[in-house]
């Protein structure tokens, strides 16, 4: 019986000891991250282990992104722990206000993921990199102050499910819509404890950025993981993100030896799975996650007419310039309803540069939409959008549990960026079609 | 270890969000933080329970976010144990990390009635139901996760193992 790709990956962080799913292992960790929220936890549980320094100052990431810029003082002494922390243990991988974005667009962009890496990070969106190949999954503080002290984590091997996804994605549908309809279709423990594996011809045709927000809401089907084997979207992206490492006759050489490492991370085909889903995207329409599950999933056209208060694009799921150029494209010359507040939150300095030159921040705000500073607050109720009772937002992000954007009594719908920026215009939540 | 308090139901897919909401992030204190516990979907739960009182839930307890803030929360309301049917993943990982008795049952969750005063032997995983004088076995933690309770968390296990060191 050959192996997963995630076998393949934890038997590579285990001195060539090969494993199969359901073992206990001791693995070694190539990146381990925190924010602002968690990261404090961690080094005060660091502290108490009392060993002094992190493992490895370069394989050690902190990013304050979820309450930055600090919205009240208590956030900002959090934030000013991990910055004091970065600088006493000489922290490589610090992302200060004005360098920094929400940690899982920056990394990838930053070029520190790649195919067969172990990552973890104290977010459950730290899934995200396996868009990029990488076994990456959240774990809470302790764990993480764990890994800084030993370099080491344990984990269960997990089994995994194969997704393979055919057919033809329909106007507007993209890899949001395929995932919402995942979670839909098998719950939001669906997964649990188990890694998603994201093949067929449509991941291969999927760009970078959709990847990436597929592998992101894994997680909101109990995912330990989601993943996708490295091809040659894989590849040409770590060479854009890592031009400066590649340039030249010896960075080509260098891009060649990493491309042949990152090729032997792949699922054998005789690799065992627990089961494999069969999805044809064919039939699928935009969808949206109503009230309160991610699971809660409807197509956009078979909703009745939803008053929407306030529209929210961005985030770790659909923050990325692909996102804001869809959303542009909808509200180009158009106008925001005038019941509505659009939020457009760029999830990278980068992102938001690139939307700046493309000229897709005047279209923004041409809509009377605003443009915030990249952060994790509206999606998580932290502020820069925070909903009142009896209030509902379409958002782009990826979570609408109870009271997740703000008050107990206010609801949140999941969607892609073309049915938000569709909704910011008509004012209830619609199919891209309708504007 | 013996557990003995009154039950407190919820049900499925109980997530971080609804056992700690995100605006109270900006501590980590156990305190605080248990004083707001479950707040959402059941108003003044902290003040409504007893110190040692039991959470009854179903399927995928914990799910969302990796925030340890909720089963410090938990803790820091006075709950001493959440028996469901299952956990998620991350809230699993972070009750054991810090030593907050979690307990997986099939049976127990569907047949225990909020209220009812539920007794555990924490060593054995035996639960008495001592109102409906009914008695629930759990399953067992893999040897390796034993090992890790057993230490009181997991800063104790690597401290015990010698497992970090310059």
């Amino acid at each position: 019986m050959g192996y997963t790709i995630t076998e393949k990956i934890f038997s590579a962080h285990l001195k060539g000891k090969k494993v199969k799913a359901d073992e206990f292992v001791y693995a070694s960790v190539d990146l381990a991250l925190g924010n602002d929220i968690t990261a404090p936890i961690a080094i005060d549980q660091f502290k108490k282990i009392g060993i002094g320094k992190v493992f490895n100052r370069k394989k050690v990431v902190l990013v304050p992104d979820h309450f930055i810029p600090a919205k009240d003082i208590k956030s900002a002494q959090q934030a000013k722990v991990l910055r004091e922390f970065a600088a006493e243990q000489k922290i490589v991988h610090y992302y200060e206000v004005g360098r920094m974005g929400i940690e899982h667009a920056l990394l990838p962009e930053l070029g520190i993921i790649e195919p067969g890496k172990l990552i973890i990070g104290a977010d459950s969106h730290t899934c995200t990199y396996g868009a990029l190949s990488a076994f990456a999954t959240g774990v809470g503080s302790t764990d993480l102050a764990a890994v800084w002290a030993t370099g080491y984590c344990w984990f269960k091997v997990p089994k995994t499910i194969k997704f393979i996804y055919r057919g033809k994605f329909k106007k507007w549908v993209c890899g949001k819509d395929i995932i919402l309809y995942t979670i839909g279709k098998i719950g939001v423990d669906g997964a649990l404890y188990k890694a998603m594996e994201f093949t067929g011809q449509v991941i291969k045709s999927l760009s970078m950025d959709e990847r990436l927000t597929m592998a992101n809401m894994a997680i909101e089907a109990g995912g330990k993981s989601g993943i996708i084997a490295p091809d040659e979207k894989t590849f040409e992206y770590l060479k854009t993100v890592n031009a400066k490492r590649y340039k030249g006759k010896s960075g080509q050489k260098q891009f060649i030896s990493d491309m042949k490492r990152w090729k032997s991370f792949y699922s054998d085909a005789d690799a065992e799975y627990e089961t494999v889903v069969e999805i044809n995207v064919s039939d699928i329409e935009p969808q949206v996650a109503l009230p309160h599950l991610p699971s809660n999933t409807k197509a956009v056209g078979k909703v009745k007419k939803m008053r929407v208060d306030q529209v929210v694009i961005g985030s770790c799921t659909n923050g990325r310039i692909s996102d804001l150029r869809i959303a542009a494209k909808i509200l180009k010359g158009k106008k925001v309803h005038p019941k509505v507040r659009c939020i457009v939150f760029p999830a990278t300095q980068a992102i938001y540069l690139e939307a700046l030159k493309e000229g897709l921040l005047e279209i923004f705000i041409n809509a009377e939409a605003v443009v915030s500073t990249p952060t994790c607050g509206p999606c998580l109720g932290g502020h820069m959008g925070i909903l009142a009772e009896g209030e509902r937002a379409v958002a782009t992000t990826n979570r609408n549990f109870v009271g997740r954007m703000g008050h107990k009594n206010s609801e949140v719908v999941l969607s892609s960026p073309a049915v938000a920026a569709a909704s910011a215009i008509t004012g209830y939540i619609s199919h891209p079609d309708a504007v | 270890m013996k557990i003995k308090g009154k039950a407190w139901k919820f049900g499925n897919n109980i997530n971080t969000d609804e056992i700690i909401a995100a605006r109270y992030l900006n501590t980590f204190d156990a305190k605080e933080l248990g004083s707001h516990c479950m707040e959402d979907i059941n108003k003044e739960f902290p003040k409504k329970i007893s110190k040692g009182d039991i959470i009854v839930a179903g399927k995928n307890f914990g799910c969302g976010s990796s925030r340890e803030h909720a089963p410090i929360a938990i803790k820091g309301c006075g709950i001493s144990c959440v028996i469901a049917e299952s956990f998620a993943r991350i809230f699993y990982r972070n009750a054991i990390n810090i030593g907050l008795p979690i307990l997986i049952s099939q049976d127990a969750p569907r047949h225990i009635k909020e209220k009812n005063i539920i007794e555990i032997n924490a060593i054995d995983g035996v639960i008495n139901d001592l109102t409906q004088k009914k008695t629930y076995s759990t399953d067992k933690f893999a040897d390796f996760m034993q090992e890790i309770v057993n230490s009181g968390g997991l800063l104790n296990w690597i401290r015990k193992k010698g497992l970090a060191k310059r």
